[in-house]
């Protein structure tokens, strides 16, 4: 099960490592908090680790990072001591069960949940020097609508927005995916419904979705909404969140297992290049 | 800031007050020692005056850039721990240069002050006004709800335009401006700078669209319609609940939003 096709050194050095130009950043978001935006983040990464790519899962949720709690890691060096000088990028990086690289923010990123010039310039001068040696970086971003979100979401050249099909998850999504679209002239964001009661619900609330933003939203360019599939109700998904392992390790086989592999099927088919 | 070692008496005789207190008197806010004032009472008092002047502007008597600074970083954390709106607007006068070119400096120092005035006027005690820089002026407004964002700054904008400001024997002369508003982000804390700078797009664009108008940014509130809810629950009331169907539906709800009465439509 768990194939580690990522390098084992402890600290692989990302300057040892070879360059991919393709490296995709998407952004994983929700309109709301308790959505489940980390635990796809984490499994999608595992997902696609599992199809052969080069995963790096950045905690980009500065002011109520939880990566670490569904990963079970609680590493000495995080993202923090990076911003604060104290560490090298390449020594915050470390591999999570499930063969794909973290960089976990660690608590004390609360402080820069204040978007500070000085914390976007690091933010992108960490990014960019992440991006040319992976396949795919996912961003877990915090929820809604702050500073440091959209700033996170905007180094993404895809969006992710996770939802559920509660009223308030939903609400939360359209107004996240509206403000998307006014400030960051996204054409393009791609809807992930998780615990999804019946099959084709989450295709059937993506359209509705996509209606009342054809109604509502006017722009002057199209806003189009992917449906990249959903994630069934799954009792092993609380099981494995309990244990804190990642569902893709503990039971890839159950329905909402599969219906991870089925998303990173087709973000392989849209977004992210084949592995070589 | 270090702290501060206690010292022992404070000699006033060996200080150099002679340019604070020229300041201070230029500002008129110099009174000498008062009998029986200690050293310190006294030199406290000077501290206080020049802190003041600091924060003025001296043309128009309005705080100055150093005082929207501090105003701004206060506002940013109220709004960051209270979710309160405060809205801040930049003011810029239109075709300043050419009343200048037209009537000289001294008539635009007067056109200065008169907006000036007139802008303080406009804004309830609580808000802050400022000159930003040459013909720029700020104003904060604290509890500003979005609602009502944009009528405060129209109401500044044609009061400004209704004015005929005095230059000169027999010439009055009639300015406009343009304004550019944005809130503070709620719940989160923004900087000064970002603020400004979305503040200042906005007033460009005031500017690049024909002047003498106001533009404000969108505030990023989750702001979701009745109507919009309406049909973004559609698929629920198709599906399961009855109980939400009764707060949504097919038909639009009317104008107050209320999409209760549904059970004749």
């Amino acid at each position: 099960m768990n194939d580690v096709l990522t390098p084992t050194a402890e600290h692989p050095s990302t300057a040892k490592l070879p360059l991919r130009p393709h490296g995709k950043v998407l952004a994983v978001t929700s309109g709301k908090g308790g959505v489940g935006k980390t635990f796809v983040s984490a499994n999608l990464a595992a997902a696609l680790a599992k199809r052969g790519h080069k995963v790096l899962v950045l905690d980009a949720d500065l002011g109520l990072a939880n990566l670490d709690v569904v990963l079970n890691l609680y590493p000495k060096i995080t993202l923090h001591d990076v911003f604060i000088g104290k560490a090298r990028l390449e020594d915050a990086i470390l591999q999570a069960p499930g063969g794909f690289s973290v960089l976990l923010a660690g608590s004390g990123m609360v402080e820069y949940s204040r978007l500070t010039p000085e914390v976007r310039d690091e933010f992108l001068r960490i990014i960019s020097s992440l991006v040319p040696h992976y396949d795919v970086v996912l961003l877990d971003t915090g929820a809604g609508i702050s500073d440091v979100v959209l700033f996170a979401v905007s180094l993404a050249s895809e969006v992710l927005m996770v939802a559920t099909p509660e009223p308030t998850s939903l609400t939360d999504a359209y107004a996240t995916i509206k403000v998307l679209v006014g400030q960051q002239q996204r054409q393009t964001v791609r809807v992930i419904v998780n615990q999804a009661a019946r099959p084709g619900s989450g295709l059937a609330i993506t359209n509705q979705l996509q209606q009342v933003l054809d109604r509502f939203v006017v722009t002057d360019h199209p806003i189009r909404l992917v449906h990249m599939g959903d994630i069934p109700v799954d009792p092993e998904v609380r099981q494995a969140i309990m244990r804190r392992q990642l569902l893709m390790q503990a039971t890839p086989g159950c329905p909402a297992g599969m219906a991870i592999s089925q998303l990173a099927r087709k973000l392989e088919e849209s977004v992210i290049p084949k592995p070589a | 800031m270090a702290p501060l070692t206690p010292s022992s008496q404070i000699d006033l005789q060996a200080l150099q007050l002679d340019d604070a207190r020229a300041l201070l008197k230029h500002g008129a806010k110099d009174s000498p020692q008062e009998a029986g004032e200690s050293a310190t009472g006294y030199l406290q008092r000077v501290i206080d005056g020049l802190c003041e002047i600091s924060l003025k502007d001296p043309l128009t008597g309005l705080g100055n850039r150093r005082h929207l600074r501090s105003t701004l970083e206060r506002a940013i954390e109220t709004v960051a721990r209270s979710g309160e709106s405060v809205l801040l607007l930049l003011l810029d006068i239109d075709h300043f240069k050419a009343i200048n070119d037209t009537h000289g400096h001294l008539a635009g120092d007067q056109v200065l002050q008169a907006i000036a005035n007139c802008l303080a006027d406009c804004v309830r005690p609580m808000d802050t006004v400022v000159r930003y820089g040459g013909e720029e002026f700020a104003v904060i407004l604290p509890h500003c709800r979005p609602l009502f964002g944009r009528a405060v700054a129209e109401r500044i904008r044609q009061t400004v335009a209704s004015l005929s400001i005095p230059v000169g024997a027999r010439i009055n002369v009639q300015a406009t401006i343009s304004i550019g508003g944005a809130y503070a982000p709620e719940w989160v804390r923004s900087t000064a700078d970002l603020w400004i700078e979305r503040a200042d797009q906005q007033l460009y664009r005031a500017k690049s669209s024909g002047r003498n108008q106001v533009c404000l940014d969108q505030p990023r509130e989750l702001s979701v319609s009745a109507e919009e809810k309406g049909l973004l629950f559609a698929h629920i009331a198709t599906d399961e609940a009855t109980m939400i169907r009764n707060f949504s539906g097919d038909a639009p709800p009317d104008t107050q939003g209320n999409a209760t009465d549904r059970v004749n439509a």
